[in-house]
């Protein structure tokens, strides 16, 4: 059997069709980065990152797998040296860092703050990026579920009531402190840090996916895809959770400068990753000392957090405004 | 009228809406049979009942079945396990919506969406399903689906978005359709356009369609049989014919008398007196009672049941009684 496309119904729907192809042919995707494009603090922050995430992954590379700036190199003839120093001459060969100068300057072992700085900026960002994913895929399974299957008893109280007053009594906790026993009675690892970071921020996101399932869960489509015998977890973790994802992004992008935050006031207080292991909150907290002797050693590592905080948090709200189609104007 | 066992039974359907003021009943003994191929065509006002019937056959309301059964090809879709009603939804029982604005996911291009359908009913690989969708895609009448296949819906117009869905719904040639208002949300060109696939794509695949609509227009072109439903209950069922001609309950009737006649355009459109009761304060006879101009003592009392008027054409009056 032929189409059935009648005689004059191609004719007619041409010049239209060609319109919408030229109005919106962009995916959501796009139109989001259209919106972002124009927000120059947003790009601002964006470009920040992009160039702190170059630099955690050659700090890696350059600082323990192929160790052009050893940050463990302690030469103390040169400890405490300003930034832009030269290294001095008496000093062994082996132990002259490359082009023989401190960009950041040396701390009170002479080690090179620079290489500290490159080792740490991996630290921060990952335990930023790892944190958030797993307070993200707690975050999205709690409110998913609590959202989807809101009404459905478990005993006499409904799931959604079990998850959110769980979430509730989660977010009582005084999180810094829980944070801080927790790390203090569990070996001093990164990957600890990663965990408790990440098993202790979730709340937002679930709060967020939930009150976006609520919307959603009447949404025709939804009902669509439950008409055409879609498997549940399918609906909910395919269908639901990428189109209550435009708050959780935002609310994740800010949550990460908070665990770069988290973890550099470990460190700081010495909770945190153990210390020949350099990350922005023990070379503040090495710096301490020397306040008044050598300010560059608390402020670098205290200006790198203060950007990437705010690098983040600009990216957020830019994300935020881009991914609110009440805010984003049309492209004509 | 079914000769064997009908495709679909639904009998004695009671459903219910549980409120903070108590239980409101939604459709109250609704029975229907479709046969195979067959279309049957449910109509009656907003809030009716009949979306709910509809719904409750696909098991995806929120209210509760509180009485009766529904069968489809023999078996009790009421008793069946969730996994397995899983399995009749889209692939034994497919169903398109009043608003196709909203009815496909808007994150994912509308290939993704037919394909998804395919690949786990009909467990096609990848590029089969691919194939398969540009297929369906030209056969609901979609130019260019290379280039459609790669778009997101809100790329496309109305109709188009219809047609998506019709087939995503077909894709897996169900046995029935349930198209509940297809046409509502379209301007009225779009809908000639679309009724016309329906039954082309009916004919083509043998499908039985149960249609849910309140457009006596549509009902009159397409369907076969019609149930017309009022506050919850059948009033009136039968072929087509019988009840355009010879409408036998006073509501059909009332329905009836406020379309416009093309063969006397100075006729006045007679308007139904009253409101559809609240289902929360249903009278205890006749629901259609007090809108009704031939009412009279039975009709207070007591509910009236389906009576025969001929041959399968049965209508819930005591006039016919």
């Amino acid at each position: 059997m032929s189409a059935p496309v009648q005689p004059g119904f191609e004719t007619l729907a041409v010049p239209s069709e060609a319109a919408e192809a030229l109005a919106l042919a962009e995916t959501p995707f796009q139109q989001v980065w259209r919106t972002l494009r124009q927000d120059r603090l947003a790009m601002l922050g964006l470009v920040v990152l992009v160039v702190l995430l170059v630099l955690a992954f050659f700090g890696k590379l350059l600082t323990e797998w192929w160790v052009v700036f050893d940050p463990a190199t302690v030469r103390l003839p040169d400890k405490l040296l300003p930034p832009f120093s030269v290294a001095s001459a008496a000093l062994a060969k082996e132990l002259v860092p490359p082009f023989g100068l401190y960009p950041f300057g040396t701390d009170e072992l002479g080690r090179n703050v620079f290489a500290r700085m490159l080792q740490g900026s991996f630290v921060s960002l990952s335990v930023g990026i790892v944190a958030v994913s797993i307070s993200l895929s707690i975050g999205i399974t709690v409110g998913g579920l609590a959202g989807y299957y809101g009404k459905r008893k478990l005993g006499f109280i409904s799931v959604d009531s079990w998850l959110m007053r769980i979430t509730d009594i989660v977010l009582c906790f005084p999180t810094f402190f829980l944070i801080l026993t927790v790390v203090a009675l569990l070996p001093p690892s990164i990957y600890n840090i990663m965990i408790v970071i990440g098993i202790t921020s979730w709340m937002g996101t679930a709060r967020f996916v939930r009150a976006e399932f609520l919307a959603l869960r009447d949404q025709d489509f939804v009902t669509a895809a439950q008409a055409l015998g879609l498997p549940e977890w399918r609906i909910i973790f395919r269908h639901m959770v990428p189109n209550a994802m435009a708050p959780v992004l935002v609310s994740a992008t800010i949550d990460v400068a908070y665990a770069i935050l988290t973890e550099s006031a470990l460190s700081f207080l010495g909770f945190g990753v153990r210390p020949p292991y350099a990350t922005w909150g023990n070379i503040l907290a090495d710096g301490r000392s020397y306040i008044f002797d050598a300010p560059w050693l608390f402020v670098i590592p205290g200006c790198a957090i203060l950007v990437v905080v705010l690098a983040f948090n600009l990216l957020g709200e830019g994300l935020r405004d881009a991914m609110n189609p009440k805010l984003r104007k049309r492209a004509s | 009228m079914t000769t064997s066992t009908p495709l679909l039974s639904i009998h004695d359907l009671h459903v219910d809406f549980e409120t903070a003021a108590g239980s409101v009943p939604a459709v109250r003994g609704v029975s229907l049979d479709i046969g195979a191929g067959e279309t049957m065509a449910l109509v009656g006002e907003s809030g009716c009942g009949k979306s709910v019937t509809a719904m409750s056959v696909m098991r995806l309301i929120t209210g509760r079945v509180s009485a009766g059964s529904i069968h489809f090809q023999g078996q009790d879709l009421s008793r069946l396990p969730e996994p397995e009603m899983r399995r009749v939804r889209g692939a034994q029982i497919g169903m398109i919506f009043q608003e196709p604005m909203s009815s496909l996911n808007p994150v994912f291009k509308i290939g993704r969406q037919i394909e998804e359908v395919l690949m786990l009913h009909q467990r096609l690989a990848p590029q089969a399903a691919r194939a398969q969708a540009l297929e369906l895609l030209n056969r609901v009448g979609i130019p260019s689906p290379e280039r459609r296949i790669q778009q997101y819906p809100h790329e496309l117009s109305g109709g188009m978005k219809q047609r998506v869905m019709i087939a995503m719904a077909v894709a897996c040639r169900p046995k029935l359709l349930i198209a509940d208002e297809p046409t509502t949300a379209l301007d009225v060109t779009i809908q000639a356009q679309i009724m016309e696939l329906l039954r082309s794509l009916k004919q083509e695949f043998g499908m039985a369609v149960l249609l849910i609509t309140h457009d006596l227009g549509v009902v009159a072109h397409f369907a076969e049989r019609v149930a017309v439903m009022y506050a919850g209950k059948i009033v009136e069922q039968g072929q087509v014919r019988d009840i355009f001609k010879r409408a036998a309950h006073p509501y059909t009737q009332a329905l009836l008398g406020a379309l416009p006649d093309p063969l006397h355009p100075a006729r006045r459109l007679e308007a139904i007196p009253g409101r559809v009761p609240s289902p929360r304060m249903l009278p205890a006879g006749c629901a259609f009672c007090a809108r009704c101009k031939f009412a009279f003592e039975p009709c207070l009392e007591k509910q009236p049941e389906l009576f025969q008027v001929a041959g399968e054409h049965r209508a819930a009056c005591f006039l016919r009684a």
